[in-house]
């Protein structure tokens, strides 16, 4: 069965298409991961087939419902882990996880045994009664995955699990998700600017940027895409060593980014000895480094996106800054 | 699994009467306000006020009933308004996700709201009797509380519709400058709207809470400018009509 089907989902913003017209389908029990830079148009995917707002143009079905005309069934069916917290800090744990499960209309006793169980799940039962104020950012993380499970969903969805957590917290909450994924049976879908996230956690990665997929397939897959490994050359004439590097034999594709030639190959590690043996004072170009390595999923990115995440991002806050700055001249 | 309306209801309430009862700074906060006005306007102008037509009314007993309506004005605005602070924060996306019936979770946060605003509201009555108020009837006090439910409604419904429009806590003092002080100045609550210029009475007459504090006066000291079936049909008519609007704008809410 699926667990979700998107079929060309668009939304604008003032015009401005952020979802432009995506597709893809999720399978029951799997751990799917949207992966893309801020603003690629992740979290709104989530918000829309949530309910939490309108597609403005195409369909979505989450557990068989439609996301327009069956509203409250897709809400029974799904549980959601919002990016930024969505908890009561006035309220202790226990009583969010309760007033959670009233609104879904759990039955007391049904109420205090999966309260227990789920905050066995994340590991907060000595914490149950504190306020959520005095909570750290991880514990908060971890109550708020424990109040997505509450009402047993058959679709999680996670919306940036783990930004801003340190390293050792990080790892805590991907055994969560693994262990919700297997114990429980439940469907994951998450958002993540993360490679190693992705890469660790989901069965299936779908790559979008601009608000369009643009590659879906499990992470080996889609690193198998690249051709084996990565062998990264910087020289002092890249455009010379790109012509030379080019004519080998064994290179299956050779791309240059900020004046690093990437070469992909099967068996790098044999290959780097040919580089060495190579005339360089004929070639006309000199071999500062080469460092080899297995592709990642940052790799992949670069591959369909021609930029890294990183880049991607920073060029995003940059249109942020030149926004913000006109309007505050608007303003003034 | 069907998620079911009392409960909400009753959930949506008892998290308000928990953060109400948890914030203790903030209750003494809204408290203050109402009990300076009283203590100083009380005791400060009542030697001063001689009105024709209120001879014989003492001003302390005069004001009592007009702050008794402000008090439930800044209450349950605010306990409306408090949306506002749920989407800034974020909980009201863990509220929108739920199943739960829109219509539900409004009336939650309306009884709610209502319940600690007439809880302060009751406060101040009561600190009112230790200055020397003394209320008419007991039947008296029943209306007031009528009148003071139903300015609550009123003003929570007035809450939401504004919380809807606005959506978020930037526009809140200007709400604060240009709504609820006008508001609460031209309700006849320190002195009767006679007083006003005549092209500044309309402001007064439209002015629901004016109703509300003419109600309060007269069930409270007897004494009113309006006939009290008058002022409780306004004011029924006027908390109706912000229910009905304020949770519609709260129903079609994108997070």
């Amino acid at each position: 069965m699926l667990a979700i089907e998107v079929k060309n989902l668009i939304k604008k913003f003032n015009g401005l298409k952020a979802v432009n017209s995506i597709s893809f389908q999720v399978n029951e029990g799997e751990i799917f991961g949207l992966l893309g830079p801020n603003g690629a148009g992740k979290t709104t995917t989530i918000k829309m087939l949530a309910t939490l707002l309108n597609p403005t143009e195409g369909e979505a079905k989450v557990w068989g419902f439609d996301i327009l005309k069956q509203r409250d069934e897709v809400r029974n069916s799904i549980g959601i882990v919002f990016q930024e917290p969505a908890l009561d800090d006035r309220l202790t744990g226990f009583e969010n996880l309760d007033f959670h499960a009233r609104l879904y209309g759990l039955e007391e006793e049904v109420r205090r045994k999966r309260i227990e169980e789920v905050l066995n799940l994340v590991e907060l039962k000595d914490k149950a009664n504190v306020l959520v104020i005095n909570y750290s950012g991880g514990m908060k993380r971890r109550l708020e995955i424990a109040r997505g499970l509450m009402h047993y969903p058959k679709v999680l969805f996670l919306d940036e699990p783990t930004l801003g957590l340190d390293p050792q917290t990080r790892h805590r909450i991907w055994d969560y998700i693994s262990k919700l994924n297997q114990k429980e049976k439940i469907t994951v879908i998450l958002t993540t600017h993360y490679m190693d996230e992705a890469d660790y956690l989901c069965q299936r990665v779908g790559i979008i940027d601009f608000g369009k997929i643009v590659a879906l397939d499990s992470a080996k897959n889609l690193k198998n895409i690249l051709g084996g490994d990565v062998i990264s050359i910087e020289t002092d004439f890249p455009e010379k060593a790109f012509t030379v590097f080019r004519k080998f034999q064994w290179v299956k594709k050779i791309s240059q980014h900020n004046g690093v030639i990437d070469l992909n190959c099967k068996e790098g590690e044999k290959k780097i000895p040919l580089l060495m043996k190579m005339d360089q004072k004929e070639a006309g170009f000199e071999i500062k480094s080469i460092n080899l390595r297995k592709p990642t999923l940052e790799d992949v990115f670069l591959h369909f996106t021609g930029k890294t995440i990183r880049e991607r991002e920073a060029s995003q806050e940059e249109k942020n800054r030149i926004q913000m700055r006109r309007r505050f001249r608007m303003r003034h | 699994m069907k998620s079911n309306n009392l409960q909400t209801i009753y959930v949506m309430w008892l998290r308000e009467m928990k953060r109400f009862l948890r914030a203790k700074s903030r209750l003494i906060g809204t408290l203050a306000m109402p009990f300076f006005f009283l203590l100083a306007m009380g005791f400060g102008l009542r030697p001063s006020f001689n009105l024709p037509g209120l001879n014989d009314t003492d001003y302390l007993d005069f004001l009592v009933p007009g702050i008794i309506g402000m008090t439930m004005l800044f209450s349950s605005t605010f306990a409306g308004l408090s949306v506002l602070w749920d989407r800034e924060f974020g909980f009201l996306k863990e509220i929108m996700i739920t199943p739960a019936s829109r219509l539900a979770i409004v009336l939650g946060r309306i009884a709610g709201g209502i319940t600690t605003a007439l809880i302060q509201g009751i406060l101040i009555l009561i600190l009112s009797l230790f200055m020397g108020f003394k209320i008419l009837s007991p039947s008296g006090l029943v209306l007031a509380f009528i009148f003071m439910i139903l300015i609550g409604i009123g003003f929570i419904g007035f809450g939401l519709t504004i919380a809807s429009v606005i959506r978020d806590t930037q526009g809140f003092s200007l709400i604060m400058q240009f709504i609820i002080f006008p508001t609460f100045l031209l309700s006849g609550t320190f002195f009767p709207i006679e007083n006003l210029p005549v092209w500044l009475r309309p402001v007064s007459y439209i002015n629901p809470l004016t109703y509300g504090v003419d109600g309060l006066r007269a069930s409270l000291i007897g004494f009113s400018q309006f006939s009290p079936v008058l002022d409780l049909s306004l004011l029924l008519i006027f908390s109706l009509a912000m229910v009905i609007l304020g949770s519609w704008l709260f129903s079609r809410t994108e997070v």
